[in-house]
């Protein structure tokens, strides 16, 4: 009998690394309802919290799961849950209340094809603006989107660091494909990344405990404010109402003004910080392919092809969605002759990377496929062959 | 019958109806490719019921990394249902395995010339020789990695081991070496 070459690597499922991830992140209290195609997920966690002391409740629906996460994220837990399209739906009243009162949430959204039941089992990005504005009015969101097993996991346990570190709900967008996809994994390998707490950004003096007066929401120099759970010694007032620094209603226009910036600066303004993308020969390409998810996969495939056909083609993949990193497609794609942006979707954000283009001359293409399949590479291939020829840039460089 | 040489790339496909176990045969390929140092990915396509309707689950094998992660145009199909035969045989590769079970399948000739085809009692065997008829996932399993020798003992072995309990092992394992044998048998056969 031969011998096992490779011993350590397990073959994973995007859904229970991103189980593993909330697990290596300290989650410890997860609040859902199952729900196809994110329930292995729940699964997972039912079967390892209770061996770890952490809590696992399943709650009678999705509106009841934010609840309970929220509940659970005001006394200091680090709560998240996972769900698709219709739940993340029924969860946005909620999520708004997260938003405005900057309580750390993190929502795994492994998306399928809607609206509504739609396909249960089938993949769509169908959620991109769902996670941006599916609550009402103005607030600031961070969604990130993984490519692979191994990235759902580290992109999880970077969820609950920004979540922590800017007060507020995290999404993770998990294609279908990737939540169901299983691939190698050698976690003994285990990156560690560092693990952001809640306390880390709680300075002695600025509580009540140092002397001062505890300012829950208060207007600190980075839009964050420090987050002292309920029940650690400091007695404030949590409300969806348009509040003030110590928690508490107010209709004063400059309040209100100041605190709306605020809550939404703390974010946008550190874009640069949050958004993270990987370029993939972007340098020297004539054409860039924007894309996410598990249509990067395809995208990097059909890119190799045009390469050995010898087209200059590069990759910018977005590993963040939200805050949408505008600036960075800029710089990326401002001088090149042609920028094609696939999507398993009706072009949902293909609609800003076209607005972060303004000006600067650039044919912007759009791909998009609602057929509940994965956009495979040859018509993304096609597409870039034709754009190219039309926008006449020959093969193998040169104007 | 002559072995399939390793290349580059392998592509997998296993359908029938949901419940006979196809996606952990997937799976089990699949994990036994990373045991024997290949990259593999796994992905699957069924309906929202857990039982009945179609299954089809998948396995990419590559020497390299695996970027798009599904099969297009499979080296092997097998095919323990006709709907399924009906749906994917069409697909496969030129030259490539065709491997049906003999009582639920009645190939027509669409899968084309160039492709062997491989016909034998699975569900049958599962069923009356084992006493089992949902050990007929592992069975072709057994039947697939005889016919094509893409994974090693060893690491169907460790894959099997670390999928089932030490319960229902032993039964799995037994399904294996009979699926395998078969298609030994078969390969002599074609060989005379």
């Amino acid at each position: 009998m031969t011998e096992i070459k490779n011993k350590h690597v397990q073959l994973m499922q995007g859904n229970e690394a991103c189980a593993l991830g909330a697990i290596k992140a300290g989650a410890s209290f997860f609040g859902g309802y199952p729900i196809t195609p994110s329930t292995e997920i729940a699964e997972y966690i039912a079967r390892e919290f209770p061996k770890l002391g952490r809590y696992f409740m399943q709650m009678e629906d999705e509106i009841a799961s934010i609840g309970a996460m929220i509940g659970a994220s005001m006394v200091g837990h680090k709560a998240f849950t996972a769900t698709s399209g219709p739940g993340f739906s029924l969860m946005q009243e909620l999520i708004g209340y997260a938003a405005v009162a900057e309580i750390p949430l993190v929502i795994i959204d492994v998306m399928r094809f809607g609206p509504s039941t739609g396909l249960p089992t089938m993949p769509q990005s169908g959620d991109i603006m769902q996670a941006r504005w599916g609550t009402h009015g103005d607030h600031s969101i961070i969604a990130l989107s993984p490519s692979s097993v191994q990235e759902a996991y580290y992109t999880t346990i970077r969820a609950f660091n920004l979540a922590e570190q800017y007060r507020t709900p995290v999404v993770v967008l998990l294609d279908e494909k990737i939540g169901h996809l299983r691939e190698g994994f050698d976690i003994s390998q285990d990156l560690e990344p560092k693990i952001i707490n809640r306390a880390d950004f709680v300075d002695k003096a600025a509580t009540s405990a140092g002397g001062g007066k505890y300012l829950p929401f208060a207007n600190t120099p980075s839009g964050v404010p420090p987050f002292v759970p309920l029940g650690q010694g400091e007695r404030y007032h949590f409300t969806g109402l348009t509040h003030n620094q110590a928690g508490f209603y107010t209709a004063d226009a400059e309040q209100v003004a100041t605190f709306m910036h605020r809550l939404c600066h703390k974010i946008e303004d550190h874009v640069n910080e949050i958004a993270e993308v990987e370029q993939l020969d972007c340098a020297g390409a004539d054409c860039v392919i924007i894309a996410y998810g598990a249509v990067a996969r395809s995208a990097q495939e059909a890119m190799m092809e045009l390469q050995s056909q010898g087209y200059k083609v590069g990759l910018l993949r977005l590993k963040t969605i939200w805050p949408f990193p505008a600036e960075q497609i800029r710089e990326v794609c401002a001088d090149k002759k042609l920028v094609v942006m696939p999507e398993m979707n009706m072009g949902q954000l293909a609609v800003e990377a076209k607005a972060a283009l303004i000006g600067s001359g650039v044919p912007f293409h759009s791909i998009t496929q609602v057929n509940g399949r994965l956009i495979a590479p040859p018509p993304i291939m096609q597409a870039v062959i034709e754009q190219m020829a039309e926008h006449s840039v020959k093969q193998g460089g040169g104007r | 019958m002559k072995r399939l040489v390793m290349k580059m790339k392998y592509e997998v496909r296993f359908s029938g109806t949901g419940g006979q176990g196809i996606i952990r045969c997937a799976v089990l390929l699949a994990e036994a490719a990373l045991y024997d140092g290949y990259f593999a990915a796994q992905s699957q396509v069924y309906g929202p019921e857990s039982r009945g309707g179609s299954s089809q689950g998948e396995v990419v094998i590559k020497d390299t990394p695996i970027y798009y992660p599904k099969v297009t145009v499979p080296d092997v199909l097998l095919c323990l249902s006709q709907e399924a035969y009906n749906k994917y045989a069409g697909d496969i590769a030129e030259g490539g395995l065709l491997i049906c079970d003999s009582d639920f399948v009645q190939p027509d000739g669409r899968e084309g010339d160039t492709v062997q085809l491989c016909r034998l009692p699975m569900l049958e065997t599962a069923r009356d020789k084992l006493q089992n008829e949902l050990s007929a996932n592992v069975l072709a399993l057994g039947v697939l990695v005889g016919l094509t020798n893409v994974v090693s003992a060893a690491a169907v072995h460790r894959a099997l081991a670390n999928n089932f309990k030490a319960k229902i092992l032993p039964l799995n394992l037994t399904a294996y070496q009979e699926g395998f044998q078969m298609a030994q048998n078969q390969a002599a056969a074609l060989n005379k």
